[in-house]
């Protein structure tokens, strides 16, 4: 029975299961291997200011010594959207998705970070 | 026909109609005696009902096969009386992407491509329409992205052995009838 049944499986279905089979790991990998961040911690002048959940899209306003940076929380991801800052380093950083990932402006002293359900280690704190 | 005053409602219909209706009558069965079946997460399901789908694919082409997929999601949806509930749209949608995916892999040459190829990029299609729905429509949140691995896991290996059936049905078919190619209006 067994033998009979490999008989249907041509070479290009043997191409198709293979190229399913990665796809499904490759799925696995991505969506499984990363905590999805559900908190975004904020920070100002070292103190955290606010914790908020990503399932709420909202605009946060964060004043610091040069002025105000605006975050911006869509679509389960967050961003630093404006900064007064010279380099502009956190702002191109785009969007953060995965727990563990952050977004610095130093001179204006603001931060956000994301947080998945279990804090991960990461190589610069452990 | 004959009698043009009677008040029955008369319905002209052609044998293909018959057939068709005859192939999704089977598609439905499937459909009943897989809802027996305890699945551990609900979505997860064998999806024997594109057994048939399959088999007419190959058999009496695209149109058909639409006809027969649509007509049992919709007869289905009578059935179990999930008619216009997210049940019936998560069918819906999952078949509208199998078939127009299907319209597409059945051009793949058949020399190297069976109905396992078929089966499985339809059952891979199925679950992308349904997560589009759930995701668009039912639960808007990135966690679903949890459920995608079990999903395309389950898609990938019901879609196997689905293709396998289908493809053994349509060799046993072929031995007991060899006329079945020629003439096409032989039943299933």
């Amino acid at each position: 029975m067994f033998s009979a049944a490999l008989q249907h499986i041509k070479l290009g279905d043997w191409l198709t299961l293979l190229l399913g089979s990665i796809c499904v790991v490759l799925l696995t990998f991505k969506l499984w291997s990363g905590d999805l961040a559900d908190k975004a911690i904020i920070r100002g002048g070292g103190k955290i200011l606010s914790v908020v959940p990503l399932s709420r899209d909202q605009q946060i306003e964060v004043p610091g010594p040069l002025g105000i940076s605006i975050i911006a929380i869509q679509n389960h991801k967050a961003r630093i959207a404006s900064d007064p800052s010279p380099r502009q380093y956190c702002v191109r950083q785009g969007w953060l998705q995965q727990a563990g990932e952050i977004a610095l402006c130093l001179p204006n002293q603001v931060s956000v970070e994301l947080v998945g359900s279990k804090k991960k280690y990461d190589s610069l704190n452990y | 026909m004959k009698d043009m005053n009677t008040h029955t409602l008369h319905l002209e219909t052609t044998a293909e109609d018959h057939h068709i209706a005859r192939m999704a009558a089977v598609a439905l069965g499937l459909t009943v005696l897989e809802s027996a079946i305890p699945s551990p997460l609900p979505g997860v399901k064998p999806g024997l009902a594109n057994i048939v789908t399959l088999i007419v694919l190959a058999r009496y082409g695209w149109r058909t096969a639409a006809w027969v997929s649509l007509l049992r999601v919709l007869a289905g949806s009578l059935l179990f009386g999930n008619f216009l509930t997210p049940g019936f749209f998560l069918s819906l949608s999952g078949a509208v992407l199998s078939l127009i995916v299907l319209a597409f892999a059945r051009h793949l040459p058949t020399r190297w491509f069976g109905p396992v190829s078929h089966s499985i990029y339809a059952a891979f299609a199925h679950i992308t329409g349904q997560m589009l729905v759930v995701y668009l429509w039912l639960i808007p949140h990135a966690g679903i992205a949890y459920l995608i691995p079990i999903f395309a896991t389950a898609s990938l290996v019901f879609g196997t052995v689905n293709g396998l059936i289908a493809a053994r049905f349509m060799d046993n078919a072929d031995t007991l009838n060899p006329h079945v190619i020629e003439n096409p209006t032989c039943k299933l």
